[in-house]
Formats: C-alpha cells, sequence, structure tokens
C-alpha cells in the first residue's frame, strides 16, 4: 500500500483516497463552441508519460478534498504533493526527465 | 425530522467495550473563518484550526472534518431545532451551508485496553497515541464502512457511524474483538 501526504491531513494510507486523472487541465471556457474533435481532445486525450506525472487524487475517505500530486510512473514514487491551484512545484534535476 | 420510533437507537449489544450513544443533535458546518467565528459564540466550542482535531465544551463539539467542514454534535438532541436556528441566525448572510444531520448517523463508544487494538483490525490508521493523540479527529474507513474516529480519552475512541452500517460495524467489531474474549 502506498502512503500518500493529504496536504490537508498529513500521512495517510492509500485505501482512503481516489484517483483523479491527470491533473493541470483547464476546460475549456465556451464548451459549445468547440468542434468535436476539440472536445474529444479535452474529454479523453491524456499524456499517459513514463516518468513525473501531475496527477490529481481525491481524499475521498478523509477530509474529502482534491489536491494534485507528482509521480514517477516508472518507479511509482511520489515526489511532491500540492493543493490544487497552486503550480506545479520543480523538482530536482535527476527528477525532470518527462519522456 | 424524525418521530421518536425512528430515533430509537440502531441495535448494539451493550458491553463494557462497545457502547451505543444516546442520540444527539448534529450538523455539518460549511464555512469560512468569517463564518466561524459568527458561528463558534453561539456554539460555545471554538473552531480548530488545525487539522483533524476536535473542540469540546459544555456538551458541545466541533470536529475538523476538512478545510472550511466540520460536524458539530450536541447530547442535548431535544434543542435540535433550536440550535439549528440560532446558529442560521448567527450566520446571517455570510457564506456558509449547514446541514442538520441528527437522524443520518449514529455513535458509538469504544473503550478499554484492547479499544485501540480492535479498531486496528478494520481501520488502516495508526492509532499510537503518538500518531492519533487525545482530541484527534478524523473521517476514515473502518473495513468497508466510512466513520468518522474520534480519539475523547487515551483508552476511549468515539465513532460516527451512518445508520444503514450499524449492523455491519456493530457486527464487525464484536467479531475482531473475539479474540480478546471480551464479548
Ligand atoms: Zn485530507
Amino acid at each position: 500500500m502506498l502512503i500518500i501526504d493529504c496536504p490537508y491531513c498529513g500521512k495517510r494510507p492509500e485505501i482512503e483516497f481516489s484517483y483523479g486523472g491527470q491533473a493541470h487541465l483547464a476546460r475549456p471556457q465556451q464548451p459549445a463552441q468547440l468542434d468535436d474533435q476539440a472536445w474529444a481532445e479535452f474529454l479523453y486525450m491524456r499524456t499517459n508519460i513514463k516518468g513525473v506525472y501531475a496527477e490529481r487524487w481525491r481524499h475521498a475517505r478523509g477530509c474529502g478534498r482534491f489536491f494534485n500530486a507528482l509521480r514517477d510512473t516508472t518507479t511509482d514514487h511520489f515526489l511532491a504533493f500540492y493543493k490544487t491551484g497552486e503550480p506545479r512545484p520543480t523538482l530536482p534535476a535527476q527528477h525532470e526527465r518527462t519522456t | 425530522m424524525a418521530d421518536a420510533t425512528t430515533r430509537s437507537l440502531p441495535s448494539a449489544a451493550a458491553t463494557q467495550w462497545l457502547m451505543s450513544m444516546p442520540p444527539a443533535a448534529r450538523f455539518v458546518l460549511h464555512g469560512d473563518a468569517a463564518a466561524r467565528a459568527a458561528a463558534a459564540p453561539v456554539w460555545g466550542t471554538a473552531f480548530a484550526e488545525q487539522a483533524c482535531r476536535a473542540e469540546i465544551g459544555n456538551g458541545r463539539a466541533a470536529l475538523w472534518l476538512g478545510p472550511d467542514e466540520y460536524l458539530l454534535l450536541s447530547a442535548d438532541i431535544e434543542s435540535e431545532a433550536a440550535l439549528a436556528a440560532s446558529l442560521e441566525q448567527a450566520l446571517g448572510d455570510l457564506p456558509h451551508a449547514l446541514v442538520n444531520i441528527s437522524h443520518r448517523q449514529f455513535a458509538l463508544e469504544i473503550r478499554g485496553p484492547h479499544a485501540a487494538t480492535i479498531l486496528s483490525g478494520a481501520c488502516p490508521l495508526d492509532l499510537d497515541l503518538a500518531e492519533f493523540p487525545i482530541g484527534m479527529c478524523t473521517r476514515t474507513a473502518l473495513a468497508k464502512a466510512d466513520i468518522v474516529l474520534w480519539r475523547t480519552a487515551a483508552e476511549v475512541f468515539h465513532l460516527e457511524v451512518w445508520r444503514s452500517f450499524s449492523g455491519y460495524v456493530t457486527g464487525l467489531l464484536n467479531e475482531i474483538a473475539l479474540e480478546f474474549h471480551r464479548v
């Protein structure tokens, strides 16, 4: 089981959290003005990178809040946790590979 | 508001270590610092700024559930409506949400030297006194049920359980406790 560090509650077991997918996706301001292709890009297309991934988590069985995390998808190690609305933190150079 | 028949306690075998608590008035308050400052004098307890902490006073409690979210408990179920009205009056036009959940859930109390160990049979948190001190409270999991867990003394835990989970939660706790020959 992973230990996840909720920015509000602190370190808690993974079982209390639900996964929320890729972080920092901006919902289009006027969805009705998009064509099907652009709307499908927003709804379905994710980067799915091998490396450091910014993703949303929700402390569903705790404080109930969404927040963001940086996780290395090759090692499953969490590298940072931060509140929704805060910018993606910069990591030491050895972690900043994104391919 | 439920009448007296539906207000009766879910059945939970009374034992020395597991007790069904009397009915209580319960509210969930969502509100920022300004709303909490307005509600605190009426409610009579402070609202903890620190995460996962409860404040108590005069038979009432305010439990931190999340940023801007608190569970308010009062032993005085009879003043349920009056409490809600006075809180609403104090909160006025400040942005807030106040919901009466008195009849949605009920409370269990687990006490004794095995209390933390029995809970650990189904709860994933570290309940060591250093990690989960007196006065700490949080929503968490008890096997498949969501509960609010609150440590009121070193060997006493208060659990808020949704009513439909009463049989599941009490049955599970009794089964875990078999190991200690205390049933
Ligand atoms: Zn949390």
